[in-house]
């Protein structure tokens, strides 16, 4: 094997093929959008028994290629082979009768309908009327034989999101289909739900099915995929290659076409004054349950503040708490100002900038153009405001201005909001909510389901805001986000704050007991936490009553109705992480509580952690 | 006051927003909202009225007035689905084109009598106390029709193939459109029959349960109220019924009110304040907005909301590139 340095524009190819015949064989296909060419002369060959990763970035046109092949798309040229066999598709319906099935990123599912509805639709065989029941056991006998356990009988909406997915899968094999593809299948789930499914792909590549495994994660795609093709902005940059020959880094550069810089630059600085202050805050949920408790936290200029927790814990309330979008008791101090059931005009005059979770929905307005969205928050301001009238010369220059600081690949700046990938959304978001030179950022997920390059440049940005003595609220999910980007991690646990650390003594192994409702015993030194439930800053941490019995308990009910793939699930080795050299080595486990044993609390950090436990244990 | 024959008569008027209703269910489910109810019930009264008129034969007026419900309506399908037009514009539009249509073409047939649609008896079931004689005695096919139409239309949309592929392609177009269900010809074929269903309904009124052409007074705002049903009951049939008959017994009601001098032994305010009369025109209708605010608050609760891409029109690789 030829060895392979990063080279950036030239086309990479390997020529050593198996003696079979591919079951898909995409040749020269050629797909023009209005205004972007998608896919320029891509070549794509899928082999039985293979799973083949697809990586690029966003608007790479992975997602496009893999539409053309479902029949949603018709190429302007090019063509396809299934099985040796020419094809030509006109619908999605023609590639679903060769065996070709696809799992969307935006799940395809209806859902007020319960799971074997959605798997019947567009099916032929029960002809009129539907005999659910039967088709009950079918379904249920075919997830059997697949390793994968759902209800058929539930409705969608009351099904997790990985649940989701596995109907999804279902979906595809109930209908035959021996070529899968997969479209960016874990930008949605959590470590240990993408493990279950990286099993799951691989029992089906063995017993004979061909995955096409769409990405941009370069940790994934080396612990999944037998071959790799790589796609930037409508081109193939390496194609059918071995994944041995691939650094993280080398394959980064691939996508992006320039160096990736994995360690970011983060100044040492101290903190300022106050800028943000929650007193005793208590929120509900849309279901009126309690969603947060008696919430204390202070956040400094220049300081980022991370949020730490398994997704809904509070989390997302406490965001809008702050932002003036959901009703609270307590107070909110920003800049002296109490802001708390204020409308978000207000907490905006005074500083607040806002990057939300939801881009499409809370972020921006799709159908609106770049500029419109820009001047949201400024379209009573000068230049853009002139008396009654907004002055669009001016509107259009600021944007475009924004468009060229913030790297916003676009037509120009009439163009839809919509029509941008998730990465330009996000940029298009920070360009309006940071340009307005705010005094506090809340940023919710601010990376999740972006590329490589994307992430760079988001965090990059957040860290440039810190810089300038902005006070920044991070939540997410990612933790090695949160403790690359972080001066202090508040971790929260059912609308508690646990406990708050400072970056010198993070540990991951200590963040995810936090995160399952539990003070470890060697965290409660008031040097390492800052009690925040207490009104006393530095006073030792009283510990919340230990909910571990309870999450012991989810954690057992969720393993029974998940696949007994436990020991599988550890021996995958653990991919390359560029935090893991700046962790300090891992504390000991704390001491056993009486009434646990450590096995216990094992799964439970594997459950909460996922494969970054592994790596804290293996010292 | 005979509640026998108020609630008789009830379900008699309530079949015409029943019929109606049921059609605009179907078509929403499929994702289209046709605001144009009152016009295409209009055009179906009048074309049923003046063909039974003019050949003398109710059936062939059935048969017409369900044909130009129905053409009317693929207007509204061919502007909405294959131009993705606003709805909501094309809808009233529809209204205003049907109403004009009707007026147009019913001209000179006010004050004519044509032959009406047959009433008889249903034997056994008739003889049910209280239920028999207000459900069951006299009433015109139609009537009876419209019972048989509610568990049908339920069983088709929930328990059935294409009823599956219709809430798939309201509820989640582009989930249908993966599997191979093609959207634009379900939402045609919708939107088709829920337009026969209005022009149905319109013949209903006149030739059936209020024969004779009376220009726009024919219909008189049910096509509105049909609409409105629809969302009160949730796009479910069985509701649909419910509010259907509800509402003609209460217009019904709401009349006989105002005819004896006396009420409980006083005198009856309804019969001597011509202004109080006012209101309790207004009260159905004012029942029908707290009952639709009533409904749809307890649907969120439910998740049973409308279809979620009811009024958005369907364009394949809309999202991203």
């Amino acid at each position: 094997m030829r060895a392979i340095s990063p080279i950036k524009d030239e086309l990479m190819t390997f020529t050593e093929e198996p003696n079979a015949i591919p079951a898909v064989e995409m040749r020269d296909i050629t797909l023009r959008f209005p205004g972007v060419l998608a896919n320029d002369h891509v070549n794509f060959t899928l082999y039985p028994g293979e799973i083949h990763a697809l990586l690029g970035e966003n608007g790479a046109g992975k997602s496009t290629l893999m539409n053309v092949l479902t029949g949603l798309y018709k190429p302007q040229s090019g063509e396809i082979r299934i099985h040796g066999k020419k094809v030509s598709f006109n619908s999605p319906r023609d590639a679903i009768a060769n065996g070709i099935g696809m799992v969307h990123q935006h799940f395809m599912l209806v859902e007020n309908q319960t799971v074997t509805e959605n798997i019947l639709i567009g099916l032929d065989t029960p002809h009129f009327a539907l005999n659910l029941k039967k088709f009950d056991h079918e379904i249920s006998d075919l997830a059997d034989q697949f390793g994968i356990h759902i209800d058929p009988t539930a409705k969608i909406w009351q099904l997790s999101v990985g649940e989701q997915q596995r109907v999804e899968i279902l979906k595809i094999l109930y209908r035959g289909a021996n070529i899968l593809i997969m479209d960016e299948p874990t930008a949605v789930l959590a470590p240990q739900e993408a493990d279950e499914l990286i099993e799951t792909l691989k029992g089906m590549a063995a017993q004979g099915k061909s995955i096409a495994f769409i990405s941009h994660k370069l940790n994934e795609v080396k612990q999944v995929a037998d071959k790799l093709t790589v796609l930037r902005r409508g081109r193939v940059t390496a194609e059918r290659m071995d994944l041995e020959n691939f650094t993280r880094e080398s394959l980064a550069s691939l996508m992006v076409g320039r160096e990736v810089i994995f360690n970011l630059q983060k100044c040492e600085q101290t903190a300022g004054r106050e800028v943000l202050r929650l007193e005793d805050v208590s929120a509900v949920n849309n279901k009126n349950l309690p969603a947060l408790r008696n919430v204390d936290l202070a956040l400094h200029e220049g300081e980022i503040l991370g949020i730490a927790g398994v997704a809904g814990n509070g989390q997302s309330e406490l965001v809008e708490v702050i932002t003036g979008l959901r009703e609270c008791t307590g107070n909110v101090w920003l800049e002296g100002k109490n802001i708390a059931n204020k409308p978000p005009a207000f907490s905006i005059s005074h500083g607040l900038a806002h990057i939300p979770e939801d881009r499409i929905g809370v972020g921006s307005a799709p159908n609106l153009s770049l500029t419109s969205n820009i001047i949201m928050k400024r379209y009573d301001q000068k230049p853009v405001s002139q008396k009654w009238q907004l002055d669009y010369v001016a509107a259009d220059s600021l944007a475009d201005g924004l468009k060229t600081e913030y790297d916003i690949q676009a037509p120009n700046v009439q163009t839809q909001a919509r029509k941008l990938s998730g990465g330009n959304l996000q940029k298009l978001i920070l360009a309006r909510e940071l340009s307005s030179a705010p005094r506090l950022v809340v940023a919710m997920q601010p990376t999740r389901g972006l590329d490589v390059g994307a992430i760079e440049s988001v965090q990059q940005l957040l860290l440039n805001q810190r810089a300038q003595g902005c006070a920044i609220l991070l939540v997410s999910e990612d933790l090695d986000e949160l403790l690359s980007l972080s001066d202090r991690i508040a971790v929260m646990y059912e609308g508690h704050v646990v406990g708050t650390i400072c970056s010198g003594d993070f540990d991951i192994n200590q963040i995810g007991l936090m995160m399952t409702g539990t003070i470890p015993q060697d965290l409660k030194s008031p040097s390492s936490v800052e009690d925040s439930s207490g009104s006393n800053e530095n006073s030792s941490i009283s510990a919340p009553s230990s909910r571990f019995d309870e999450v012991l308990d989810h954690v057992k009910s969720f393993e029974e109705s998940s696949s007994p793939s436990e020991e599988a699930d550890q021996s995958v080795t653990p991919p390359e992480e560029p935090s893991e050299e700046d962790l300090p080595p891992s504390e000991i486990l704390p001491e056993e509580d009486p009434e646990l044993n450590l096995s216990e609390k094992e799964r439970v950090l594997r459950k909460v952690l996922g494969e970054k436990y592994q790596q804290g244990d293996v010292e | 006051m005979n509640w026998i024959e108020i609630f008789r008569s009830g379900i008699s008027t309530g079949t015409v927003l029943l019929i109606a209703a049921i059609g605009e269910t179907l078509t929403e489910r499929s994702g289209i909202q046709n605001l144009g109810v009152e016009g295409m019930m209009l055009v179906g009264a009048m074309a049923g009225f003046k063909v039974a008129y003019q050949s003398g034969n109710v059936w062939l007026g059935l048969l017409a007035a369900i044909a130009a419900g129905g053409l009317l309506s693929l207007a509204h399908a061919l502007v909405t689905i294959h131009f993705q037009a606003d709805q909501t514009v094309s809808g009233l539009s529809l209204t205003f084109l049907g109403t004009g249509l009707a007026l147009v073409l019913g001209d000179g047939l006010t004050g004519m009598t044509a032959p009406v649609i047959p009433s008889f008896t249903i034997p056994l079931l008739s003889q049910v106390p209280y239920l028999g004689p207000v459900a069951f005695a006299n009433h015109n096919l139609l009537v009876y029709v419209g019972y048989l139409l509610v568990p049908l239309s339920w069983y088709y949309i929930h328990k059935t193939r294409p009823g599956l592929h219709l809430r798939a392609v309201g509820e989640n177009p582009a989930a249908a459109d993966t599997l191979g269900v093609n959207i634009y010809r379900t939402r045609y074929l919708y939107t088709f029959i829920g337009g026969c269903f209005a022009g149905l309904a319109g013949a209903a009124i006149s030739v059936a349960i209020a024969p004779g052409w009376y220009s726009n007074l024919t219909v008189n705002g049910q096509g509105w109220i049909a609409v409105a049903l629809v969302i009160f009951a949730h796009w479910n049939p069985w509701r649909v019924a419910l509010g259907g008959y509800l509402f003609g017994v209460l217009r019904r009601f709401t009349l006989d009110l105002q005819g004896p001098r006396l009420l409980f032994g006083l005198a009856n305010p309804f019969f001597f304040n011509t202004n109080l009369v006012f209101f309790l025109q207004m009260a159905p209708y004012i029942l029908t907005i707290i009952a639709l605010i009533w409904g749809s608050s307890a649907a969120r609760k439910k998740r049973i909301g409308s279809p979620a891409a009811l009024g958005v029109p369907y364009q394949r690789g809309e999202r991203g590139l």
